[in-house]
């Protein structure tokens, strides 16, 4: 299946050879994609790869730590990230950036958003719910032995430099940050507090494979407003930062090593073009993560059923 | 001895006079100054940058790795088709399943033979093939050098006793060492993939090598080099023909070990790009799939089961000589026994490609119960384990945690220093401050401290657990065979899977993290307190029967203090697995040394990575140091 895919691929990329022979060949050294371990981000390497595989390249893939992955494409150990989320890893690509070797080749479509999150069913325990006094006034309800009186807020690993604990003290929340070490450690929660559905609060972000498993909504906090985290005057709380929600409208962008445009001129130029919106992403999650494929074959199936999308970024 | 008897209570009666006066003791000895903290962590960072680009060792490390990865490329295309030299591959499943059935004939007979086959067969029909070739790659690449690694480094060991004083401190820090802080500086040196992957398995794997080599050598009696040097052998052939084969059983069982370190490996050197079933495992869990994650697991178990018996086969197999005027064919039997159904294999493969590997969607699959028996153990569990959560935080260890934390530091290295002059006179009091104090400078103290009451109440539960679990075992020698096994299974089982059900039982908090502790850490109190229990001389059970103890009475009075000693050295292994568990339990969600040394693993802090890592290892050598004396001096007393 995958052959003949590749096959097809490369007679569509033989048809439009003559426009693109006048460029440099790319270079036939593998181009390395790192992939993490969650499914979309997998699902979009592997797409990105066949489609170079199309154009007559070889394509390795590694599996490498999702932070770490920044050195490594600077180094050019790698040669490409396909999911830099500006919430969890703006930092790293910023500080990647600045010792330079890496740069920022395309943004996709889709827009990410982190914030507080709930499942459906906690909206029983809580029905003032997505508005954070709401949720606020119903501390309780998430209340756990070590949290004592107060609410339970379950946030993402430590190093996601999430700011949840600043916002609960700048908010004046009854709440307990609880920091999971891990996102499988948030999902573990979900799912057993689905089984009695107990209400829950935890870190979430958009778009991933949970929203597919588990509907849920964002916790609505005040508004993000430009230097919220900085300037105390911003927000409701004239001598407080973080108290307002994250930015809801976060980058994802697609980041690549120096190198690439001079080894592999013909993928870089197709890489450029690679835009992919959340339902696209979200798409890709739930052939894995829900119907049960692996991700290179959720990959060719993808491309397959969006010829349209993709083929004019070869061109 | 009267200086001991006298020391160790006055260090004692200072360390509660201390803790007593808490509230009005001046912060410099509640917590280390900062003046006393010192940059360790810059320091590493400085040294290895001066290595790094100044010595040039990065074009040295890297032509090293430049080498393991040639090998990587030649196992990774004969197994699963990966298009490099010598693009032959891949190699049918049904091949390689008969190869394994060979050798597994070979070694031991027909019993092993159809499990090794048999573990292949499930790995092809499960749809792991591919995985597990990619794992295989790289650990047939990892495990040759790191035997080769450690039989060098032990040779050098044995010849000169300067190369072993150095040795031997490095190998016990090394085999104390958190996975993750190896895995910084490879990331540094090496970088990403399965040739980084390959060699922190190697680095992992090749202590307990020298270990057992140099022990083997040591060992072999000076009659037999005697006869070696009477039959005019040189240097070189008195190693390899008379020293080397003499110690065959513990270099194999040498050999053995790092076999078991390397399938240790495959999950947690997938963070740093090691493909394959570790890999995959990590996937599934961040998906929340634990029916296909345990079937992953499974086929680990399986592996080092397998890898295990074959290794113990081949050490204790006695070389075979045919009888004189023995007929081709029977002085070629297991060159039949291999051909014969190898080319049946080839042949199955040329006919249909089911033969060569199994796709993903032929495969078999026993997720669906697995999950569906989880769910309901989840839910019937969930009642019990919401009152347990609340009971063991709010009266056990919410406490404890406190109590710990409270205590002033003087007062915790006080302590030491007195339980180690109690057990070992003034050298041990020493050797417990030399561990102790570099963690107080270090600047880590509060985070150490959590450690370590993580790591006493797992222990703690450990045992409560693990020692009428042994007890109950030992009384039958079927019984403890058995139990033995389920305690290889548990020890071999990814850590990581543990981490998913024990989070749903518990929720992210210190008890999920001691449930997933008590897990591992009770695995050696249960296999030592067995083999100490059934080591016990059958004369002395025999004479207390006589002289008319019950059974309770014999059991108190005469074994368990015979075998008390080893299921102190149980004790001492139950102290490690649970400080390397507690580092891998990270991933739940602690505050402790394990939650900084993610952080410095995604940051690729160096510096960082090794001090926390030096802080979990001196830990646990103090233990040790402490334990294995008491057990030492205990044996000796008891004549045993």
């Amino acid at each position: 299946m995958q052959r003949m895919l590749l096959a097809l691929a490369t007679t569509a990329a033989m048809a439009i050879l003559p426009a693109t022979t006048l460029r440099a060949e790319d270079s036939s050294d593998a181009i390395v994609i790192p992939i993490h371990n969650w499914s979309s981000q997998i699902v979009m390497s592997h797409a990105i790869g066949q489609i170079f595989e199309g154009l007559g390249n070889s394509v390795e893939y590694v599996s490498t730590d999702s932070q770490a992955v920044y050195e490594a494409v600077r180094l050019g150990d790698a040669t490409l990230e396909v999911e830099v989320w500006e919430g969890a890893f703006g930092a790293s690509f910023q500080a990647a950036l600045e010792k330079g070797g890496i740069e920022d080749v395309a943004t996709h479509n889709a827009i990410t958003r982190e914030d507080w999150w709930y499942p459906t069913w906690t909206k029983e325990a809580c029905p003032g719910l997505p508005d954070w006094k709401a949720l606020n006034e119903c501390a309780k309800a998430f209340a756990t032995p070590e949290t004592g009186e107060k609410g339970r807020f379950l946030g993402g690993p430590v190093d996601w430099l999430k700011h949840d604990q600043e916002k609960v003290d700048a908010l004046g929340m009854n709440f307990v940050v609880v920091n999971a070490g891990s996102a499988a450690a948030l999902w573990a929660e979900i799912a057993a507090a689905e089984k009695n559905k107990t209400p829950i609060v935890v870190f979430n972000w958009t778009p991933n494979f949970a929203e597919a498993v588990w509907p849920g909504e964002f916790v609505e906090f005040p508004k993000w407003e430009e230097g919220c985290d900085k300037d105390p005057k911003v927000g409701p709380h004239a001598d407080k930062v973080y108290d307002c929600g994250n930015p809801a409208d976060g980058y994802l962008k697609i980041a690549a090593w120096t190198g690439m445009k001079d080894k592999w001129p013909k993928a870089y130029a197709t890489l450029q073009k690679v835009t992919f919106t959340n339902p696209q992403i979200a798409e890709m999650a739930k052939l894995v993560d829900v119907d049960g494929m692996e991700p290179e074959d959720a990959a060719a199936a993808w491309l397959k059923a969006n010829e349209a999308v993709w083929k004019p970024w070869t061109e | 001895m009267p200086a001991r008897l006298s020391a160790w209570p006055v260090l004692l009666a200072l360390a509660v006079v201390l803790a007593a006066a808490q509230s009005v003791l001046p912060q410099a000895l509640h917590r280390p100054p900062e003046w006393l903290v010192l940059p360790f962590a810059h320091w590493i960072n400085s040294i290895f940058v001066f290595v790094q680009e100044d010595l040039g060792l990065m074009s040295l490390t890297r032509a090293f790795s430049d080498l393991v990865e040639f090998c990587l490329d030649v196992t990774a295309n004969l197994l699963y088709g990966k298009s490099r030299w010598p693009h032959l591959g891949p190699i049918p499943w049904t091949v390689i399943a008969v190869a394994a059935g060979a050798v597994g004939y070979a070694l031991s007979g027909w019993r092993l033979a159809v499990f090794s086959a048999g573990t292949f067969v499930w790995i092809a029909v499960m749809g792991q093939w591919k995985w597990a070739m990619e794992t295989l790659s790289v650990i047939v690449v990892a495990a040759p050098f790191s035997v080769a690694l450690g039989l060098t480094m032990g040779i050098l060991a044995w010849r000169s006793a300067t190369v072993e004083r150095v040795l031997n401190p490095i190998l016990n820090v090394a085999q104390s060492l958190p996975h993750f802080a190896y895995m910084i500086p490879v990331v540094v040196f090496i970088g990403i993939g399965p040739k980084a992957g390959a060699i922190v398995t190697i680095i992992f794997s090749v202590p307990p090598m020298i270990r057992m080599t140099l022990l083997g050598l040591r060992k072999v009696s000076p009659e037999i080099i005697e006869s070696g040097q009477m039959s005019g052998a040189t240097r070189l052939q008195l190693m390899t023909r008379v020293r080397l084969p003499s110690a065959r059983t513990e270099i194999l069982i040498g050999v053995n070990q790092v076999i078991m370190q390397c399938l240790a490996m495959v999950v947690l050197a997938s963070f740093i790009g090691m493909p394959g079933l570790g890999q995959k495992l990590l996937q599934l869990l961040q998906a929340l799939k634990i029916g296909l994650s345990a079937e992953i697991g499974i086929t680990i178990v399986l592996l080092a089961i397998l890898l295990d018996r074959l290794s113990r086969a081949w050490a204790l197999r006695q070389p075979e000589h045919n009888e004189a005027g023995a007929s081709w064919l029977e002085r070629h039997r297991l060159l039949l026994v291999w051909a014969v159904p190898t080319a049946l294999a080839f042949a199955l493969a040329a006919w249909d490609p089911y033969f060569v590997e199994v796709k993903r969607n032929q495969a078999l699959s026993i997720a669906g119960p697995i999950d569906a028996a989880m769910d309901v153990f989840v839910r019937a569990a969930i009642p019990v384990t919401d009152w347990l959560r609340w009971f063991l935080i709010t009266w056990v260890l919410i406490p404890m945690r406190d109590a710990f934390l409270w205590l002033p530091y003087v007062t915790v290295l006080l302590f030491l220093a007195a339980v180690g002059w109690a057990i070992g006179g003034l050298r041990s009091a020493l050797v417990s401050l030399a561990f102790i104090i570099p963690i107080a400078l270090s600047g880590w103290w509060d985070r150490a401290m959590i450690t370590i009451y993580m790591v006493t109440v797992s222990v703690v539960l450990a045992i409560m657990i693990g020692v009428p679990l042994g007890l109950w075992g030992a009384r039958r020698a079927a019984r403890a065979e058995r139990l033995l096994l389920v305690c290889d299974s548990f020890q071999t089982f990814p850590s990581f899977i543990y981490l998913i059900p024990v989070i749903m039982l518990f929720g992210v908090n210190d008890v999920a993290v001691i449930a997933a502790v008590v897990v591992f850490a009770t695995v050696p109190i249960v296999r030592y307190t067995v083999e100490g229990l059934r080591n016990v001389p059958a004369e002395i059970v025999e004479a207390a029967s006589m002289s008319g103890a019950s059974r309770w009475q014999r059991l108190i009075h005469a074994e368990l203090p015979l075998a008390l000693p080893t299921m102190v050295v149980g004790a001492n292994q139950s102290i490690m697995f649970s400080l390397f568990m507690v580092i891998i339990a990270a991933f739940i969600g602690t505050q402790d040394l394990g939650q900084e040394m993610q952080r410095a693993l995604s940051s690729t802090d160096v510096g960082k990575g090794l001090v926390l890592g030096f802080a979990v290892a001196f830990i646990g050598l103090m233990a040790d140091h402490l334990l294995v004396r008491w057990s030492a001096e205990r044996k000796q007393r008891l004549g045993i």
